[in-house]
């Protein structure tokens, strides 16, 4: 097999306006230029999308899930975040 | 990180699995996971590739125009499958070219399905009703598949499998209903592709070794006889409103049993066609091979055009 | 006929769209790699669309109630007005590409120039037809000069694409007595505004590709006098098979 198969991008799409593009998959191009082209050919043959990202997949860092734990699990305890953690008074309106 | 022992690690995983917790790229999983996925998910992406060629060559043939842009855009999807699915096996770490090669030295199947030739333009409806109607019933078990990247990509996949079995439906309704050479070519792709479409489901569940490890990691929701139970009992209905006769002697409802019986399968020819023996066998592996060498030159030239890109933008 | 000069002119874009989709029909499934298939498919959708709105409207100018079915199919080799590039066989990618490229650099300023066409259905045709054709005239350019600019091996086989298809480049310009009405109505451009975007496109595409146009510019014609190559009897023999093996069925 040829090492020079293209690299693989990973394709991120806003469906629409106001939300966030959203990871759907992945694809081969050679670089940037057809990356975005093959993208739009693969993943909006049905109106999916109105804007595209490309990401070469090996700029993608990940976090590792065995630190899943000390990672994500601290914020669990801090339940003052959220705005149900306090009491409001009845009749209090707008809050 | 305090390290775990093999087995604490394999019951944590099956736990997961048990609540119905998806298995993601990066999570811990057994080597057997692993491997059956890469497995089923790179035989499942070389089916939708190779299964462009029976119903490709009838593109330029097709008898209308808003026929051929319904066929090559149903080819399409099923490149675009090919692709979402590759797309998944690499996330577990596979390369598609690899698995590629695999397909082409004949180490990885697909669907035995596509080693039928389609010889008629109603064979082109006809793999449109049945054959992605079997895949379908396959597929949606799929969906919610314990690997995420596949579930999702599954979930991508039927959702334009949809227009597939009705555009192929639609096209043998206007031939059933039209002169008796368009409805006796029906009934000819009927009798051609019932028993294959029917072999597409695999052996029958005493047959299929791995099935049980495969429910249990629930890669598989539903075995291969109860999948194929399903198509029987969904199709025989739909094959009465063509006033297409299916060609089984035995198949009859079963009062009791609240589904419908049928012959035994011919699972000589089965294993015939999946071992490299079916009529389009060779073609199939031809035609693909061919056109990943013939596209070694274009895939090198953007290479390179790209590296020489990157050299002037850094000179 | 309601409109002879209409209908000719209609006819021959309905017959460009139609002869490429089809050739380019003949990839699916075979592409140089999946995401190209996918792309060449798209392509080809884009032209089968338009030669339905195409054929359509010269069925209508027509006025013997013939639809694009009627028009695609059932016309005798010497009825097609489609210029002799378009159904050149496909030849490697580097041929199709070429081939398209040539052909998109041409479609994008006519669409352009339709766009105003005091023909108001003409007008609309070429609203939807030119975002397609933009697209296809980026992605083919984008092909053209990697492949022009790529390997030494994509290099040749651009360059012999050119060479083989620069012959019938000039035919895309041919404007017959009864345009100059259609001219003056304007309905239609005048071909010579065309060239002349054409020529910039083309020159600036080939030189960032490295690709030189050949020197000898002997040109064939023939195609939008209904006289064609030998290519277009099977790529016929193809298109219109069930049509005439299974005469007057609904499909
Ligand atoms: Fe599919
Ligand atoms: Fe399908
Ligand atoms: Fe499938």
């Amino acid at each position: 097999m040829s090492n020079r198969e293209w690299p693989l991008w990973e394709v991120f799409i806003r469906s629409k306006q106001g939300l966030n593009h959203k990871h759907v998959g992945s694809l081969r191009a050679p670089d940037a230029t057809l990356a975005l082209e093959n993208a739009r050919d693969v993943y909006t043959r049905r109106s999916e999308g109105i804007s595209i990202w490309v990401v070469e997949s090996n700029y993608v860092h990940a976090s590792d899930p065995s630190d899943a734990d000390s990672l994500f699990e601290p914020s669990d305890t801090k339940v003052y975040r959220h705005p149900t953690f306090y009491e409001v008074p009845d009749g209090i309106k707008h809050m | 990180m305090k390290t775990m022992d093999l087995q604490e690690l394999e019951k944590r995983f099956q736990e997961k699995i048990d609540k119905e917790i998806k298995i993601e790229p990066n999570d811990w999983m057994p080597d057997e996971y692993r491997k059956t996925l890469i497995r089923q998910i790179s035989q499942h992406a070389h089916s939708e590739i190779v299964g462009m060629l029976p119903e490709g060559n009838w593109i330029t043939r097709a008898p209308n125009l808003r026929r051929k842009a319904v066929l090559l855009a149903k080819v399409q999807d099923e490149a675009g499958h090919g692709l979402y699915l590759y797309s998944s096996v690499e996330t577990l770490g596979a390369d598609r070219e690899a698995t590629i090669d695999d397909l082409h030295s004949g180490k990885a199947k697909y669907s035995s399905i596509f080693n039928y030739p389609a010889v008629t333009w109603a064979d082109i409806g006809t793999i449109g009703w049945l054959v992605d109607g079997a895949a379908i019933m396959n597929q949606v078990a799929l969906c919610r598949c314990s690997y995420g990247p596949y579930a999702r990509g599954m979930v991508k996949i039927c959702k334009e499998e949809s227009f597939h079995q009705r555009q192929g439906f639609e096209s043998l309704v206007t031939l059933c209903n039209g002169t008796p050479t368009q409805k006796a070519m029906a009934q000819d792709a009927m009798n051609r592709f019932w028993w294959p479409a029917l072999m597409m489901f695999g052996p029958s569940d005493d047959e299929s070794p791995n099935s049980a490890q495969s429910m249990k990691w629930k890669i598989k929701r539903f075995s291969n006889d109860e999948l194929r139970q399903s198509f029987v009992d969904a199709t025989v209905p739909q094959a009465e409103i063509l006033g297409l006769t299916i060609p089984d002697p035995n198949l009859k409802w079963n009062e009791e049993t609240g589904h419908y019986d049928f012959s035994p399968i011919n699972w000589d020819e089965f294993w015939q066609v999946v071992n490299g023996n079916g009529p389009c066998n060779k073609e199939r592996i031809e035609a693909r091979t061919k056109a990943k060498e013939e596209g070694m030159w274009v895939r090198e030239a953007a290479m390179a055009y790209a590296e020489k890109r990157a050299l002037k933008k850094t000179a | 006929m309601k409109n002879e000069d209409l209908y000719n002119y209609v006819l021959r874009l309905g017959d460009d769209s139609l002869i490429l989709g089809q050739r380019l029909g003949e990839w699916c499934g075979h592409g140089p790699i999946l995401e190209e298939d996918i792309a060449m498919t798209n392509i080809s959708l884009d032209l089968i669309g338009q030669a339905m709105s195409l054929l359509d409207y010269a069925g209508v100018l027509d006025g013997q109630g013939k639809d694009h079915d009627a028009l695609a199919f059932l016309r005798f080799e010497n009825e097609y007005r489609n210029a002799l590039l378009l159904e050149q066989p496909n030849g490697d990618f580097a041929n199709t590409m070429m081939r398209q490229f040539l052909f998109d650099a041409f479609r994008k300023p006519l669409y352009e120039k339709l766009l105003e066409s005091t023909d108001m259905q003409i007008a609309a045709i070429a609203e939807k037809s030119l975002k397609e054709t933009r697209y296809h005239l980026k992605h083919t350019s984008e092909w053209v000069i990697r492949l022009g600019d790529g390997t030494d091996e994509s290099h040749q086989r651009a360059q012999t694409a050119l060479d083989l298809l620069w012959r019938y480049t000039d035919e895309l310009f041919f404007q017959t007595e009864e345009d100059t009405t259609l001219i003056s109505l304007g309905m239609v451009p005048s071909m010579s505004e065309i060239k002349a975007e054409w020529s910039k496109t083309v020159l600036s595409v080939l030189e960032e590709a490295t690709l030189v146009i050949p020197t000898n510019n002997w040109q064939f014609e023939g195609g939008r006098r209904g006289m064609h190559s030998e290519h277009l009897g099977f790529l016929l023999a193809d298109l219109q098979y069930m049509q005439r093996a299974y005469p007057n069925m609904k499909w």
